[in-house]
């Protein structure tokens, strides 16, 4: 078993690099995209508010809790048969980010939901008594305010995808993570455990500023 | 022009049924500022949430201007709400907009077009006295600033119903003061009839023309503000005026042998007469006085003394019985 040269390295990191934003980046839109009205969705459901329907949310929340609470390996294998249809392979980083993208999903929307708890009953309780439309309540009012704690929740995602992503390497995925692993754990370079691990905290650091950067813009209280 | 017909409003709580509000039935007359006052808990709230149907009468009618609204939905519903403008206790603005988009959304919500948003956010604001924070974000506003915001977003859509929950008892007493001005000044120069709920009698007693005692969810007193402060009928609404009033008195003066504890109430046209030196004269009892206010209320003034009267036991009956018929209030008090 050849060990990785410097050079090779550089390369491997590289690449790896532009798996796991390919991996993380497609999962995150898809959480943006589905995982915010599946947050919305729950939450309006919730008791005593504008589509109170008990039998629905218990659905939505009930699917996010299994998706949240079966280990993502497993999962993964789970949803072999769903990434041989939409990706048509069940190998690489674009198979791997089903999966990933399922678990963002549920991941998010729960955080989503959480946000929207936050928004102040009273200014929704006014946007009612103006007279607005739901829609409109949903838009300027309930996304609006609850934007800073979603930004929050999509950092927090993003995050725990880097994380999960690591273990795509199982269906071939690849990324940093699974370099570390690979390399790093299984083949005992703990220079090449180092760097990758390293420059895995680098990239969770920038995602949390980023984060945090906009979120502070977003936060007008 | 606001008619409340046998409303009643029961919550369920953990298979309880609690009733916030028993079996209301009065009428607010159009252009005047109304008042509910009562104790936290009293159902105040629920029944102003009536008007806008933020809360549902379990039974009842609410009438506006001879409509049935209360089983208004949908399209209707809406319309009925921004013609009827509601400001808050903690204002409920939108934090992540600024004034201008704050008063904006609720023209938006009525469907007003772009232009005429642009025409009439500037005008309310003026009005409210914050043309120059037509940027800033409610967290760069005080609370009174806060308020005239909530205000201004309350009567952007020439509302012709204002209604205000507690709407300064967040605030200091001097933001208190210039808040309730400026619901003074829109209820005059816009006629809008508005409906204000207080757990202050002091609040009331600045603005309100009529106001609504409740207790325990019921109304127990309906009157002008002037009556109710002159001559409260209910043991509740006398309790609430005397709070107002604090005639608070020691503990010792209560329990002087022989002598009698009275308040006189005296009433405008009767406060120039000099029924306590006619008492003192007529019957020979010594007055000692040892509270006197006057209170103005809508401009009128109501005297208020509390007196010790000394003297024989049938002499200071006799001048009690006078005393009644020379001024409308002779009350004794008790410890």
């Amino acid at each position: 078993m050849n060990k990785l040269s410097f050079s090779e390295l550089l390369q491997n990191l590289t690449k790896a690099f532009a798996e796991t934003f390919l991996m993380c980046g497609t999962s995150l839109g898809l959480a943006i995209l589905l995982g915010v009205p599946l947050g919305l969705f729950i939450y309006i459901t919730r008791k005593g508010l504008f589509w109170e329907n008990r039998i629905l949310n218990f659905i939505g929340g009930f699917l996010i809790n299994i998706i949240r609470s079966t280990p993502f390996v497993i999962l993964l294998v789970l949803l072999i048969p769903l990434t041989q249809r939409i990706v048509g392979s069940t190998i690489g980083p674009l198979a791997a980010s089903v999966p990933l993208s399922v678990a963002a999903i549920a991941f998010f929307a729960r955080l989503v939901e959480n946000a929207l708890c936050e928004v102040d009953k009273g200014v929704i309780e006014a946007a009612v008594a103006t007279g607005a439309s739901t829609f409109m309540i949903i838009k300027d009012v309930l996304l609006a305010e609850a934007l800073p704690g979603i930004i929050r929740g999509l950092t927090v995602t993003a995050i725990s995808l880097v994380g999960y992503s690591a273990m795509a390497g199982i269906v071939g995925g690849g990324g940093v993570g699974d370099l570390a692993v690979r390399f790093g754990y299984y083949r005992y370079q703990t220079d090449v455990m180092i760097i990758t691990v390293a420059s895995l905290i680098v990239l969770v650091q920038l995602l949390q500023t980023i984060g945090d950067f906009i979120a502070k813009k977003a936060d007008r209280r | 022009m606001i008619r409340f017909q046998n409303v009643h409003v029961n919550f369920e709580v953990k298979n309880k049924i609690i009733e916030a509000v028993k079996d209301v039935s009065f009428e607010i007359n159009r252009g005047e500022i109304f008042g509910i006052v009562g104790t936290s808990g009293a159902g105040k709230s629920t029944l102003l949430r009536t008007i806008n149907l933020l809360q549902k009468p379990s039974k009842g009618r609410v009438v506006i201007n001879g409509k049935d609204i209360t089983d208004l939905k949908g399209e209707e519903l809406r319309q009925h709400r921004a013609k009827t403008g509601m400001v808050f206790q903690h204002f409920n603005l939108i934090h992540t907009k600024t004034v201008f988009e704050n008063v904006a959304f609720a023209m938006k919500a009525a469907g007003k077009s772009r232009e005429e948003i642009n025409k009439r956010v500037p005008e309310v604001l003026e009005l409210v006295g914050l043309s120059d924070r037509a940027t800033a974000y409610p967290s760069k506003l005080s609370g009174g600033q806060k308020q005239r915001v909530g205000i201004a977003r309350a009567i952007a859509n020439n509302p012709e119903i204002l209604l205000c929950d507690e709407p300064t008892s967040a605030l200091d007493l001097e933001t208190t003061n210039s808040i309730l001005e400026l619901l003074k000044k829109i209820n005059k120069q816009l006629g809008i009839t508005t409906v204000i709920i207080s757990h202050e009698m002091n609040v009331i007693k600045k603005i309100c023309d009529r106001v609504a005692v409740m207790k325990d969810a019921e109304v127990v007193e309906i009157d002008t503000v002037y009556n109710v402060f002159a001559s409260p009928k209910h043991p509740f609404s006398r309790q609430l005026v005397n709070y107002t009033i604090n005639l608070e008195l020691p503990k010792r003066l209560f329990r002087e042998k022989g002598k009698r504890l009275l308040k006189i109430v005296y009433r405008g046209e009767r406060a120039e007469e000099p029924v306590i030196s006619d008492i003192i004269k007529h019957f020979g009892v010594d007055i000692n006085i040892l509270h006197g206010k006057i209170e103005y209320i809508s401009d009128q003034p109501i005297g208020i003394l509390v007196v010790h009267i000394d003297g024989n036991k049938d002499v200071i009956t006799a001048a009690e019985e006078y005393l009644k018929t020379r001024v409308p209030e002779v009350e004794v008090l008790n410890e």
